[in-house]
C-alpha cells in the first residue's frame, strides 16, 4: 500500500491500538496534523503547552499501562517537550514522542525552528530516531512501541522532517519487532533464584524493599501473595506506594529521606534486603556507607545497570519482577517458614509504636497532613492521586491510604513541578470512571495552569487540591533548617485570587480554611464534575518529617521540630 | 581502590549518530575516555570502537552495563587478555640525524614512511606505553609534529 508519511504514522498509531494523542501542532508537523483532522481512530487532546501533552501522555501510561503518546512541533515545540521526555526517563514510564523537523533539505542551516532534536533528547530517552526516509516510518514506530514498553520501559523520541511527511512510500506495519541488539533478560537465572530463596530461609530478619518496577511489571498481586505467605514485613520506595495496599498488617510504611522512623529502622536493622524492582536511589539510602550495613542484597531488576550501581548485590538477578517473584513463591511454599520471623516482626511493630507517622493537629489552622487524610477518607481507593512536587507531595506519599497500584502518579525521579496537573488529565482521559485528584501547592499549581482550558475543553474534570502555604514550602524547609531561616526568594506572600482563576476558565473554585469547608468543598467538586481548584489555606511553617537530611544516615532521623 | 587502566571494545550498528550516544554516554555519566578508534568490520552492518578508560572497578562495571543499555549496541567486551597496539607519525625537518631517527624507530617496529625535500615522517606501530616511550625518546630530535591514533585491541 503506497502512504505518505503523515498518513503512515496515523496507521502505526492505529495498529498499536493508541486511543489517545496528545499535543500541539506547527509548522514541521501539520502534513501530520492534517491526516489527525482525517481520521476518527483516536481522540486528539490539545493541551495548551507542550510540556503538558508530554506529563499528560505520562499520567495516561501510568495509569493504564499502555503506551502514552505526544506529538509536537519541531523548535520550540519540541523544546518544549524535552522536561516531559526527562521526567519520563527518570521514573521510566513508557511513552512515544513524535515531533516534526524541518525538511531534509534545511537540517543544518539553522531554517526557521531548527533544533537538533534527537541531539537534545539523547540523553534523556531511551532511545531515539531521526526518519529520513518515509519507507523506514513503518519500522521505526513498531520498534518505538516495542522499546518504550518492553525491558526497562522509558521514553522513546521520533524527529520526523516535513518533507519525510509528504513522501509516498510503501507502507506494511509489521507484525513483530526482532532487534539484533536488544534482547531484555525477563526470566531470572533458576540458580540465582534457588540461592536467593536459601539466604532467606537463613536469614532471621529480612526485609522486603519494593520498587516502582513492580508496579511496572503489573507484579503487585504476586509480592502481597509472597508477603503474606513468607511473613516477611516490607517497605515500599515512594513510586511503589499501593503495591502493598495501606491496610497490609506486613507494611511498614515508605522509607527515605521523608519515610517514617520504623521503615527506616527496619532497613537499618535488617540482615537480608529483598529489593524487587527498586533503584537504591539516593533519596532512599541516605549515606551510602552506612546504609543498611549488615545486610546481604538481593537485587531483582530487568535492567542490569541498576543492579550493583550504588550497592553491591550478594544475589543479583536479571529479570522480570513478576515472573522471578512466581519463582519466588513456588519455592518459598518449600522452603521458608514464615513463624521464623515472628522475633523481627515484633521488633518492626516495636518501632511503628515508639514513632508512628504523627502530626499535631490543630484547632485553628488547617494541616497539611490532616487534608491528605481526610482526602484518604473521603474517597480512598475511588481516587486516582497525582501530585506536583514539593512538601505536598511528600505528605500525601505519607499520608494517603494508597490501595492499589498505579492510584498514586507522581513525579519521583525528576521531581518537577508542574507535573501534576497535566499528568491527572492524562490519568482521568485513562480512568475516566474514578475521581482525578491533582494535591499540589501554590508554587507547583502555577507551572501548568494553562491547563485549566483543556480541563474543561475536553471535560476531563480534574479537583486540584492546593495545600496552600504561600511558600514554595519545600525549598522553605530546608532554609529554615539549614539556611538559618534565610527565606531567599521563597515567599509566595502575593497571591492570584485562585476562585476567580478557575472561574475565568469555566471551572470552579473553593477558599478553604476550616475543616467543614473543606469536606464541603471535595463533595461539591466531585458532583461538579468540572475543573476545580480548591485553595487551602493551611499552616504556613508546617515541616515534612521525619527527614533524613540529605547525605545522612537512614537511621539518624530529624523526628519533629524539636530535632533541629 | 585504583583508577585502573581499560580497554573495551564495543560492537554497534553502523548508523548515524551512533558514536554521540556513545560519546554522550561517557560524558554524561562522567566517565573517562583516553582514547577512542572506530572503523567497520568489513562485510559486515557493524562498526568496531575500542575505547581506553579508567576508572574503579564499580565505574568499569557500570561503563560496560551501560554502553550495553544503549539499543545500537550489540556487544561489549571488556579486556582481560589483550593485544594492544598504537599508532604514532612523527615528522622531523631533513636537517635533523636521519641514522639515529632510523635507528631509533626500527626498534619500536617503525620506519621512515615519507621524505621529500625538507621533512620526514617516521612511522611505529607498538604497545601504547612503548609508543609513549619512543615519543620520549625522540624528543631531543625536535619533532615538528606528533599525532597519535587511540588504542586498537584483541581479545588473545
Ligand atoms: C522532594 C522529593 C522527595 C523524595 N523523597 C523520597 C523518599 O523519602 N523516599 C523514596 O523512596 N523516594 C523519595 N523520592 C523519590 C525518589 O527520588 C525516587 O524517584 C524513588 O525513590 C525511586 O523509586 P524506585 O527505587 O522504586 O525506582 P523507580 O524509579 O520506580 O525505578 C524502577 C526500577 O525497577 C526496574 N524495573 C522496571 N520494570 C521492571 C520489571 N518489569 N521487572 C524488574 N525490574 C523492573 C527499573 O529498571 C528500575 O531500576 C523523593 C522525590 C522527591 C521529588
Ligand atoms: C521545575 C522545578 N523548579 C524548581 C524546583 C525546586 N523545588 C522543589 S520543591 C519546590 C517548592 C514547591 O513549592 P509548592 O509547589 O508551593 O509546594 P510546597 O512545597 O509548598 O508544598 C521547589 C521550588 C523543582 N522541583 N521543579
Amino acid at each position: 500500500m503506497q502512504l505518505n508519511g503523515a498518513q503512515m504514522v496515523i496507521e502505526a498509531l492505529k495498529y498499536e491500538g493508541v486511543d489517545t494523542v496528545f499535543g500541539y501542532p506547527g509548522g514541521a508537523i501539520m502534513n501530520v496534523y492534517d491526516e489527525i483532522y482525517k481520521q476518527d481512530h483516536f481522540k486528539h487532546i490539545l493541551t495548551r503547552h507542550e510540556q503538558a501533552a508530554v506529563h499528560a501522555a505520562e499520567g495516561y501510561a501510568k495509569v493504564t499501562g499502555k503506551v502514552g503518546v505526544a506529538m509536537v512541533t519541531s523548535g520550540p515545540g519540541f523544546t518544549n517537550a524535552v522536561t516531559g521526555l526527562a521526567n519520563a526517563y527518570m521514573d521510566s514510564t513508557p511513552i512515544v514522542v513524535i515531533s516534526g523537523q524541518v525538511p531534509m533539505s534545511l537540517i543544518g542551516t539553522d531554517a526557521f525552528q531548527e533544533i537538533d532534536a534527537v541531539g537534545i533528547s539523547r540523553s534523556c530517552t531511551k532511545h531515539n530516531y531521526l526518519v529520513t526516509d518515509a519507507s523506514d516510518l513503518a519500522h521505526v514506530l513498531k520498534e518505538a512501541f516495542y522499546l518504550a514498553s518492553s525491558g526497562r520501559p522509558g521514553p522513546v523520541h521520533v524527529d520526523i522532517p516535513k518533507d519525510v511527511t509528504a513522501q509516498l512510500a510503501e507502507f506494511e506495519y509489521p507484525t513483530s519487532v526482532s532487534m539484533q541488539t536488544y534482547k531484555p533478560t525477563t526470566k531470572g537465572n533458576a540458580r540465582q533464584i534457588k540461592k536467593a530463596i536459601e539466604a532467606i530461609a537463613a536469614s532471621k530478619r529480612p526485609l522486603l524493599y519494593l520498587g516502582g518496577g513492580i508496579v511496572n511489571a503489573n507484579a503487585s498481586k504476586s509480592v502481597r501473595e509472597f508477603a503474606a505467605l513468607t511473613g516477611i514485613p516490607a517497605v515500599e520506595t515512594f513510586m511503589a506506594r499501593g503495591v502493598m495496599g495501606a491496610s497490609n498488617p506486613l507494611l511498614i510504611s515508605m522509607l527515605g529521606m521523608h519515610g517514617s522512623y520504623a521503615a527506616n529502622m527496619a532497613m537499618s536493622e535488617t540482615d537480608l534486603i529483598i529489593g524487587l524492582g527498586a533503584r537504591f536511589d539516593d533519596r532512599v539510602t541516605g549515606k551510602l556507607s552506612e546504609f543498611a550495613k549488615n545486610a546481604g542484597v538481593i537485587h531483582v531488576d530487568i535492567d542490569p545497570a541498576s543492579i550493583s550501581k550504588l550497592v553491591d548485590a550478594t544475589y543479583p538477578i536479571v529479570g522480570d519482577v513478576a515472573l522471578v517473584t512466581k519463582e519466588f513463591l513456588e519455592l518459598a511454599k518449600e522452603k521458608i517458614d514464615s513463624s521464623k520471623y515472628e522475633p523481627w516482626r515484633e521488633m518492626c511493630e516495636h518501632f511503628e509504636q515508639i514513632h508512628p507517622l504523627a502530626y499535631d493537629d490543630s484547632s485553628d489552622t488547617l494541616k497539611p497532613q490532616w487534608v491528605v487524610e481526610r482526602v484518604g477518607e473521603l474517597l480512598g481507593k475511588d481516587a486516582n492521586i497525582s501530585t506536583d512536587v514539593g512538601q505536598h507531595q511528600m505528605w500525601t506519599a505519607q499520608y494517603y491510604p494508597f490501595d492499589r497500584p498505579r492510584q498514586f502518579i507522581s513525579s519521583g525521579g525528576l521531581g518537577t513541578m508542574g507535573y501534576g496537573f497535566p499528568a491527572a488529565l492524562g490519568v482521568k482521559r485513562g480512568d475516566i470512571e474514578r475521581v482525578s485528584i491533582n494535591i499540589t501547592g501554590d508554587g507547583s499549581i502555577l507551572m501548568n495552569i494553562q491547563e485549566l482550558m483543556t480541563s474543561v475543553e475536553q471535560n476531563l474534570p480534574v479537583i486540584n487540591i492546593i495545600l496552600n502555604n504561600h511558600y514554595l514550602g519545600m525549598v522553605r524547609q530546608w532554609q529554615t533548617l539549614f539556611y538559618d531561616k534565610r527565606y531567599a526568594q521563597t515567599d509566595l506572600s502575593v497571591q492570584p485570587n485562585f476562585v476567580k482563576l478557575v472561574e475565568s476558565f469555566g471551572g470552579v473554585g473553593y477558599d478553604v480554611s476550616t475543616k467543614e469547608e473543606f469536606d464541603k468543598a471535595l463533595k461539591d467538586a466531585v458532583d461538579a464534575d468540572v475543573v476545580a481548584l480548591i485553595n487551602v489555606t493551611v499552616e504556613r511553617l508546617e515541616n515534612v518529617l521525619p527527614m533524613v537530611p540529605a547525605g545522612g544516615s537512614l537511621f539518624n532521623m530529624m523526628l519533629d521540630d524539636k530535632d533541629r | 581502590m585504583d583508577n585502573e587502566r581499560r580497554v573495551v571494545s564495543v560492537i554497534v550498528i553502523n548508523e548515524a549518530s551512533v558514536l554521540s550516544r556513545i560519546t554522550d554516554l561517557f560524558s554524561a555519566r562522567g566517565y573517562n575516555i583516553e582514547s577512542l578508534t572506530v572503523a567497520p568490520i568489513p562485510s559486515s552492518e557493524y562498526s568496531r570502537l575500542t575505547i581506553v578508560t579508567s576508572g574503579e572497578s564499580r565505574v568499569i562495571e557500570q561503563i560496560t552495563k551501560q554502553l550495553h543499555k544503549l539499543i545500537p549496541v550489540l556487544k561489549v567486551y571488556e579486556h582481560t587478555k589483550l593485544v594492544e597496539k598504537e599508532m604514532a607519525l612523527v615528522k622531523f625537518t631533513i636537517s635533523t640525524s636521519l641514522s639515529d631517527i632510523e635507528a631509533l624507530s626500527s626498534s619500536y617496529n617503525g620506519k621512515i614512511v615519507n621524505a621529500n625535500r625538507d621533512t620526514v615522517i617516521v612511522m611505529v606501530v607498538d604497545e601504547p606505553t612503548r609508543v609513549s616511550n619512543f615519543l620520549s625518546a625522540i624528543e631531543r630530535f625536535n619533532p615538528k609534529e606528533i599525532v597519535r591514533s587511540g588504542s586498537v585491541a584483541l581479545e588473545q
